[in-house]
């Protein structure tokens, strides 16, 4: 499977250096991408690795060294510089027209024309048929790309590269929002394209994506080559002391003494799966994971218990008293705490300063006369800031200039205050790098150690077995099982196997 | 205001419309020494006065990512049912004290507030439609209520129009320019100090997250039409009280585009989440000086809409550039540096 170390070098790095103001991102990277490999890139948040590959994409400029294709030094002043050279790069956030159509978003800004200004809608419907063909998905040129799944969508933008005769895909975390069954059809067509010649970079967190996929691994640390792996040589531990520049002390689970029942859940019933009852239970002291494809209920679950959205019936106990939530403001007063999964849009205000963040829940609190007490609000957010490592010269920053793993333990830090009793975590560290994942980790410890219950969402199995006393399963709207920690199917292929619908 | 300094240091681009408007100011005099006539300074000083308290209105809403376009006949509506209450030719055959018919008309404008915070928040109707349909029917409730007559208060009065607009403090501010000052302060502490306030932030930068933290963001973005439409009330008692009369079908015509003219200027975004009350003050102040300089220096009255708008445009844009070049100068942190950087001289030659 490994590419042929001698088969054809198509795009170098040589030394190149990129500086934001007066922060270095890179400094002296090189890297060289070959015809039919699959590379991944990876590092810490702020390691230079989206810089690095919008450096060989067009998007910014490198303020020093070399990028040659085919051996011939060039000159990327733009993306469509770097399409000509065959060169593609996919957006962690895709870039995709939602009013538009499949075949539209293909070819925008190509579009073949016939009579002068007019597009031809035929030859872009047969030519993004073809491309849809090769890369057998099933659904037509016409379908408007709003009503794409997020894996769907990524195709698209797969498709249009290789529409543009890109000999290199670059991805920056392709997998990040892929449900496991969309990662699955994505690794098999790049490996498909590998098969055909084309060098497929991307960057990902994930370790046993990269065990699973990449020829190599090129590994950054502070903006600097840290390392490279060949394939024989990725394994997890020696990514990660390459990431990190230390071995990492592996969390270990403690194992808490569970206490009396803080939350439950009887039939209740959410708005996209109105037929299917839920019922569970949190004690205090556990982690319950919640596993699952994405899609399966989970998200709408913690959503509407925390009273985001209106549950359509069923009763929510805290404490053995009945609680009845019908805003966040409720849930809150019951004791619960909810950290959302989409950071940006959800949890954090990313142009309010830490300090403001980190006060936003229950404000009253900072209060006299209805006059905020700045100087309490600053004390409390220099406490978050030591208590949770969040890596900052400042907390009166803006939380968009965190990375990241910081920008999470702000919205960890708001709730903290309020002492919650019930943790809702959905993904609580996606897209988030191994270093923060593991003070995270360390976070949920010490609030079961204090006597909470957490209820962890997560699409990472690895994940949720570390991290579980319990993993509740759930498929299609209802809880498929529940696994518990010495449960002989508390492994990834016995949670897999309830996901999916499997006995 | 409160802590101007940290206002300035947290809020750079407000030394922008600061600038602009001491510029303008400065080359105006020059150009026509009588602009800076104490005179004329505390007749530009009493338009600022009535013309910012709209501007701190409207900023309330736009800071929730809304707009309100209904202020100007909110205006006319008020503005006409004062000098009706005050002489009892409205709802009652007597004539009505002086606090009972302000009371009223800011109670009937509370209530537009609320109706508009209800339709926007409760309905999920778009503000702008929702207020735009407002801009009608206010101004058609001012006409039926006034009749299309002219309503004035005639030589009556005349201690309430000098306490309120005309009375000139050291003989020289006039009292609108202090109510303004006053309403300033208060909606800079609510703004700033208060818990309201920020949560109004809150909800202007992010609904949904402010929503996540159990926030009830519909009531603040009602509460912030409610204030918007209380002060638009308010300054129409204001100008009627300064114009001795007020003609339903004309009266506060675009007062609305002034208003958001100099919450714009003055740093308030119109997607929300940003603007500061100190800001907003010289904002409107700005559009005010503009247009005296206009007529100070001289430009036909036909061209005058002309000039304003072009100069407004210009601090828009000024304004504009400076937030480019002070977001490229915090890029460093966050990794995420503009496109198109200064390119590479050395080895990127084929």
């Amino acid at each position: 499977m490994a590419a042929d170390p001698d088969s054809q070098l198509l795009l170098e790095a040589r030394a190149i250096s990129k500086r934001f103001g007066g922060v270095r991102a890179l400094e002296g990277v090189s890297a060289s991408f070959r015809a039919g490999e699959v590379v991944a890139v990876m590092g810490e948040n702020g390691a230079g690795k989206s810089t690095l590959m919008k450096c060989l994409a067009g998007v910014h400029q490198p303020n020093a060294g070399e990028v040659a294709v085919d051996g011939n030094l060039v000159s990327i002043p733009d993306v469509r510089a770097a399409e000509k050279l065959g060169i593609a790069f996919i957006h962690q956030e895709l870039n995709l027209a939602e009013n538009l159509n499949i075949g539209a978003n293909v070819f925008l800004g190509r579009e073949p024309r016939k009579f002068g200004p007019f597009f031809d809608r035929r030859e872009i419907r047969l030519r993004t048929q073809g491309l849809l063909d090769a890369l057998e998905l099933d659904v037509t040129p016409d379908t408007p790309v709003r009503n794409l799944s997020i894996g769907h969508r990524q195709m698209v933008e797969i498709a249009k590269a290789l529409s543009q005769k890109a000999r290199i895909l670059i991805m920056d975390e392709p997998t990040s929002s892929l449900s496991l069954h969309e990662t699955r059809i994505l690794f098999r067509l790049v490996k498909k394209l590998r098969e055909e010649g084309m060098c497929i970079v991307f960057i990902s967190h994930r370790m046993a994506e990269v065990e699973e996929i990449a020829d190599r691994v090129i590994v950054l640390k502070d903006g600097r080559n840290s390392g490279e792996l060949g394939r024989e040589e990725i394994n997890r531990d020696r990514i990660v002391s390459l990431m990190v520049g230390r071995e990492l002390v592996a969390h270990e689970k403690t194992v808490a003494k569970t206490g009396e029942v803080l939350l439950e859940v009887r039939g209740l019933r959410v708005a996209r799966f109105p037929d299917v009852p839920i019922s569970f239970e949190l004690r205090a002291g556990e982690v319950v994971g919640m596993a699952g494809l994405v899609g399966a209920g989970r998200t709408e679950v913690a959503r509407a218990l925390f009273g985001i959205d209106r549950s359509l019936g069923g009763e929510v106990r805290v404490k053995g008293e009945e609680v009845s939530i019908k805003h966040p403001r409720d849930a809150i007063r019951a004791g619960m705490a909810l950290v959302p999964e989409d950071r940006k849009a959800q949890g954090a205000i990313l142009n309010l300063a830490i300090r403001d963040n980190v006060a936003m829940v229950g404000m009253d609190r900072w209060q006299r006369a209805g006059l905020v007490r700045d100087r309490q609000i600053d004390q409390r957010a220099e406490e978050a800031r030591e208590s949770l490592r969040i890596r900052t010269p400042d907390t009166r920053q803006q939380v968009s200039m965190l990375s990241g793993g910081n920008q999470q333990k702000v919205v960890l830090a708001k709730w903290m205050p309020l002492r919650p009793r019930i943790f809702l975590l959905d993904e609580p560290t996606r897209g988030i790098d191994v270093g923060s994942k593991s003070e995270i980790y360390e976070v949920i410890d010490q609030m079961t150690a204090e006597g909470a219950a957490v209820l962890a969402i997560s699409s990472e199995l690895e994940e949720v077995l570390r991290i579980s006393d319990r993993v509740i399963v759930m498929h299609e709207g209802r809880i498929a099982g529940q696994v518990a920690r010495d449960d002989p199917h508390f492994s990834e292929e016995g949670i897999m196997q309830l996901a999916t619908g499997g006995e | 205001m409160l802590s101007l300094k940290n206002t300035l240091k947290e809020n750079p681009k407000l030394l922008v419309i600061f600038g602009l408007l001491a510029l303008l100011f400065t080359v105006t005099s020059l150009l026509q020494p009588s602009f800076r006539d104490p005179a004329t300074l505390t007749n530009t000083m009493r338009w600022i006065g009535l013309y910012g308290i709209i501007s701190i209105g409207v900023a309330f809403v736009i800071i929730t990512g809304g707009i309100d376009l209904s202020i100007g006949s909110l205006i006319a509506l008020s503005g006409v049912m004062l000098p009706m209450l005050l002489k009892g030719d409205i709802f009652f055959s007597e004539p009505l004290p002086v606090p009972l018919a302000f009371g009223l008309v800011l109670l009937i404008s509370l209530g537009i507030g609320l109706f508009h915070g209800v339709l926007v928040t409760k309905l999920g109707l778009q503000p702008f439609l929702v207020t735009l349909c407002g801009l009608f029917i206010y101004r058609g409730l001012a006409r039926a209520a006034g009749n299309d007559q002219t309503q004035g208060f005639g030589g009556d009065f005349s201690g309430l129009k000098n306490a309120l607009v005309k009375e000139k403090l050291f003989d020289f501010i006039p009292m609108s320019f202090v109510v303004l000052i006053i309403i300033g302060v208060i909606a800079a502490v609510v703004l700033n100090k208060t818990v309201f306030g920020r949560y109004l932030l809150a909800v202007g930068h992010n609904e949904e997250a402010a929503k996540f933290s159990g926030i009830k963001t519909d009531r603040v973005k009602i509460a912030a039409y409610m204030i918007c439409s209380l002060l638009g009330g308010f300054a129409g008692m204001l100008f009627v009280l300064d114009t001795n009369g007020a003609t339903p079908s004309s009266f506060g015509n675009f007062y609305e585009l002034y208003a958001i003219a100099g919450a714009v200027l003055g740093g308030c975004s119109l997607r929300g989440g940003e603007g500061a009350i100190f800001g907003v003050i010289c904002g409107a102040a700005l559009v005010q000086v503009a247009e005296k300089a206009v007529f100070f220096l001289g430009v036909e009255e036909k061209s005058k809409f002309t000039v304003i708008g072009i100069f407004i445009l210009a601090g828009v844009i000024a304004d504009e550039l400076f937030r480019r070049v002070n977001e490229k100068r915090m890029a460093g942190g966050g990794g995420t540096g503009p496109p198109g950087d200064s390119p590479d001289p050395a080895g990127s030659e084929a």
